[in-house]
Parts: C-alpha cells; structure tokens; sequence
C-alpha cells in the first residue's frame, strides 16, 4: 500500500488487491480493519481512479474521532495489510462506454472522489462526452486533486473545472465567497436544453441543496443521480 | 452495456491490521465490558427527527385489556418530577456516566393503572419501539425524562420526551416516546425484531440475540 | 450539532456493501415499491439512516420504512417488508438457456 497527501486531511491510499475485478466510475470498495483484540471497524469508501490491473486507489478525509479514517491516512505503512470488499455499487456510475451525453459533475468537498474517478475514466470513453465539474470546498486548501484537475483541465479541452469557495477564496477570485447558488449551477454547468447527466456528490445537506436547485433550474429530476455522505464520512 | 462488476471477496477471514486499536475501550469499573467514555452525546437515529407539537403531545398507557390512560403535555408535566443522575451505554459502544435528567417516574404514571402484563412495548412517535419485562420499568427504574442538563430536553435526543431507563443499553430508552402498550408476553420492538437481544443487560454484554 | 441532526441521513447507496454480502446481484440499482405510498424507486436513493445501531431505509417520497439491515458479528438480518416488490433488472438472455 502506499499513501499520497492530498491535502492537510485528505490523503489517497494505492492498495494492491490481488485478483481484482476491475470496477465503472463511481463504485466503492468496502474496507474492514481488525484489532488484535478482534474489535472491527468498516466503512466504505470511493474508488478514486480506474484500476490498474490489481492497483485500486482511495481518497480517505480523515474526519474528526473516526477511528478507520485516521488510521488509514496516518497510521498506515506499506506493508500493512487491510481487509477489503469489492466494488460494491451500481447506481452512482458513469459508462465511458455507453453515454455520449453530457456530464456535470458537483461536488461538496471530498465528494469530489467518485466524480474524479469519473474523470480519469474518460481517457477510455470513445468518444468522451463534454464534461463539467464544479467543485465546492471551503478553502483553496480544502481542494483535493487541485494540480491534476487543473492540468486535465487546460489539456482537454472538452473537460472545464470550476471551483466554488464558501468560506476563504484566493486572491483574485471574482465570485464573492458564498454556498453555491442557482447561478453557478446555470453560469458554470450545461443548459437544460442540453439533456447533461447529473452527478452530485457531497455531505447531505449539500446533495440535498444542489438537487433542489438544479430541479428548480428545470433539470430532469430522473437524469440526476445523487450520493450523500452523512457526519461521519464516506 | 456491461453490467456492475463481479463482487470479490478478497479476504475472507479476518486479518489484523497492524497498529489499528479503533476507539479505546477504557477499562473502568463504572464502564460495562467492551464499552468506552465518551464526553459528547453522540446522536442516533433510525429515521427523520419527529416534530410534535406540545399541544398535540400526549402518553398513553394501554392495558392488556384495551383500558387507556391519557396524560397530555400539561398533565405529564404537572406530575411530581423526580431528578436522575445516571450512566448511559449505548450499544454502539459509547458509554456517558452522570447524566443529569428530569422527569416522572414510570411508578407515578403506572400507580393508577391496573394490570397483570408481564411485559410493556414502548411506542413513539415516528414509529419506533421497543420492549422489556415491565418489572423492569418499576421500582425507580425509569423515567419519562423531559429534561437534559437543566433543560429541556433537545428533539435530537428525544425531546420533548423520552423514555430513560439507564440499567439497559441505551436503545431501550426510546426517544419521542408516546406510550406504553402491557402485554402478557414479550414482542420484539424496532431492533429487537432485526438481531438486538430482547433484554439487553449492558454488563452481561446482551447485544445481539443468544448474548 | 442541529446540521448535524438535521441530516444524519446517507442514501441507499451506502447499503451496497451490506447487501452485496447476501445478494448475487447489484441490488442497490433495483427498484422498490413502497408498501406504504406505492411510489417506486431504486434501492440507491432509499434515504438511509445508520449504519450503527443498524441501517434503516426510509421511503423517499413518504418517508416510511422500506428496509431495515442489522449486521451482528455471525448473522446478517435483513427486513424488506416495507418493499411491497422489488424489479431487478435481468439480462435479457438469462432465461430459458
């Protein structure tokens, strides 16, 4: 296994998983740890990328007191060896093969990590659909994959990444800092009239928000497809 | 189109992750087996918080032999309060020692009411309940609490009242309760029926079925 | 603590683990109808409490309870009987072969 920091909470976790399947975009894989007392703990978690052969990645947000979260995105070394499950999931997908429509993506935080493997798997899609990501986070420190989505960004020209600050904005950031509105739904995402998918990712009240509004801006409720992570994080 | 990938179990037997502890389990004498302190009131729930307005709000008691007695808002609170210190276990591991409650006891309500149940299914709002002998709500037990800390108790954690009956785990204390239904035999409540033990004594460790 | 109350719900996504442990198939893309409301809709966007001290599965449309999933150390109890049926879609040729 190895470890990559993503931000000051956020790191990315490359486990080998011999015999691995292959998974879409958007699965997750279950990982259980036990203690040598025999106490467990388990919690599902986002794959982040497309598998390289047995190769899978996870992006963990070490969140406050939890117990698995913490341990994998400090405590970990190399040769430790986790439990795991996998890929569960088959809704919050997107088929490179199957779908030349559209995609917006939205993301709440480290909600960002299904829809970045989502990214990473349009290098495969043939021919890859016009894709748009507008990504929330409190901070600039807050943003995870900041350098990668930036360069896939200029390089592709079918792929735009819009970042939202609520709280803290770097200078030079024309959108006053402020909870994502109708506004940078319709400025930032695709018009109606253009049919895009959906995918909204994030804490809760962020899914519940942005499905609101984009329902509101017309969007076809059944084109939106939605997962929410609760207090204790995906 | 391909479907959803194939599920592969990876590992099936469980191995140790090197250096994982998980949350401490604290070894005190006021902590039951396999439980851990914590300092904040952690908040569970198996649906949407109900919202019940105090004009709206009453507890029933149902007999075994259909008879009702209704208290409403203003009754219940009318009754003599008694104030309860005690320790909390949730199943879910956290225990909490010398929460500060107020409430009336289940000897009050019960005092009129006549019966030969042997065991009470508790009901609330929301649709959730939960079962136990009902000796085990008498003799300065338990509560219907409607006060936390000095105030009144929040609706997260069950307000604007809820059973407390501190000697079981926790899950048995039901949040927005509305009632008490006495029955001649025990009928499993809300995670009774899914795999929780029917009594759930936290210092002989009764969490699941068989414990 | 009141946001964290006001949604300490997830959705029927995060039952893809527990029941890929029981199911063969992918279930959370299948789709419920509510016995209560008798609205339709896929497993994934059931609103799910949980996962401690177990999952609860609510209706989207009127929020009653769909689905219930405890998972004890031995045992896996699962109670759907808030889904009055279940449409698992099949692939087209997996009959009669």
């Amino acid at each position: 296994m190895e470890r990559r920091r993503e931000t000051a909470t956020a790191s990315t976790l490359v486990l080998d998983v011999p015999g691995w399947p292959g998974h879409q975009p958007g699965q997750h894989l279950d990982v259980r740890l036990t203690a040598d007392d025999g106490y467990q703990a388990a919690r599902s978690y986002s794959l982040a990328a497309p598998a390289d052969g047995d190769r899978v990645e996870i992006t963990v947000q070490r969140v406050p007191d939890g117990e698995v979260s913490s341990y994998l995105a400090d405590a970990t070394q190399s040769d430790d060896a986790v439990e795991v499950r996998g890929p569960v999931g088959g809704w919050f997908v997107w088929n490179p093969q199957g779908d030349s429509r559209p995609v917006l993506l939205v993301a709440g935080g480290s909600g960002v990590v299904p829809l970045m493997a989502m990214i990473r798997s349009r290098d495969g899609a043939r021919p890859a659909p016009p894709f748009r990501l507008i990504y929330s986070v409190r901070s600039p420190d807050d943003r995870i994959y900041d350098q990668e989505l930036r360069r896939r960004a200029t390089e592709d020209g079918d792929l735009d990444v819009t970042f939202i600050y609520t709280r803290t904005a770097p200078g030079g950031e024309a959108r006053p800092v402020g909870r994502i509105s109708a506004d940078d739904l319709s400025m930032y995402g695709f018009p109606v009239v253009e049919e895009p998918i959906v995918y909204v990712c994030g804490p809760t009240g962020f899914v519940e928000r942005v499905s609101d509004l984009l329902i509101d801006l017309g969007h076809d409720p059944a084109k939106i497809k939605t997962e929410r992570f609760g207090p204790s994080g995906p | 189109m391909e479907g959803p990938a194939d599920v592969l179990e990876v590992v099936v037997m469980s191995i140790v992750s090197r250096g994982f502890r998980g949350r401490r389990r604290d070894s005190n004498q006021r902590l039951p087996p396999g439980q851990y302190l914590t300092d904040d009131f952690p908040v569970l729930s198996a649906g949407p918080t109900p919202r019940i307005s105090l004009d709206d709000w009453e507890f029933t008691v149902v007999t075994e032999l259909g008879q009702s007695h209704r208290w409403s808002w203003k009754e219940l609170t009318g009754l003599s309060a008694e104030s309860v210190t005690a320790d909390i276990h949730c199943v879910t591991r956290w225990s909490k020692l010398d929460t500060a409650w107020r409430g009336v006891s289940i000897d009050t309500l019960l005092a009129d009411v006549e019966t030969a149940a042997d065991f009470a299914l508790i009901h609330s709002y929301g649709g959730y309940s939960t079962n136990l002998p009902l000796e085990d709500l008498l003799d300065g037990k338990a509560w219907v609490a409607y006060e936390y800390n000095g105030q009144e108790l929040a609706p997260e954690h069950g307000g604007p009242a809820r059973l407390l009956v501190p000697h079981l785990y926790f899950w048995k204390s039901a949040k927005w309760v509305r009632g008490i239904e006495l029955m001649p035999q025990d009928f499993p409540g809300f995670w009774e029926q899914l795999g929780y033990h029917d009594y759930g004594d936290p210092w002989r460790e009764q969490r699941y079925q068989g414990d | 603590m009141s946001e964290r109350t006001e949604f300490a719900f997830y959705d029927g996504n995060s039952l893809a683990g527990p029941l890929s442990e029981v199911f063969a198939v992918e279930l959370t893309t299948a789709v419920g109808r509510c016995r209560s409301c008798g609205k339709s809709s896929e497993v994934a966007t059931f609103r799910v409490y949980g996962p401690e001290p177990g999952f609860v599965g609510h209706c989207p449309h009127c929020e009653d309870v769909l689905l219930r999933l405890v998972r004890t150390p031995d045992a896996l109890w699962l109670d759907f009987s808030g889904v009055s049926a279940l449409r698992i879609s099949m692939p087209a040729d997996s009959t009669g072969s």
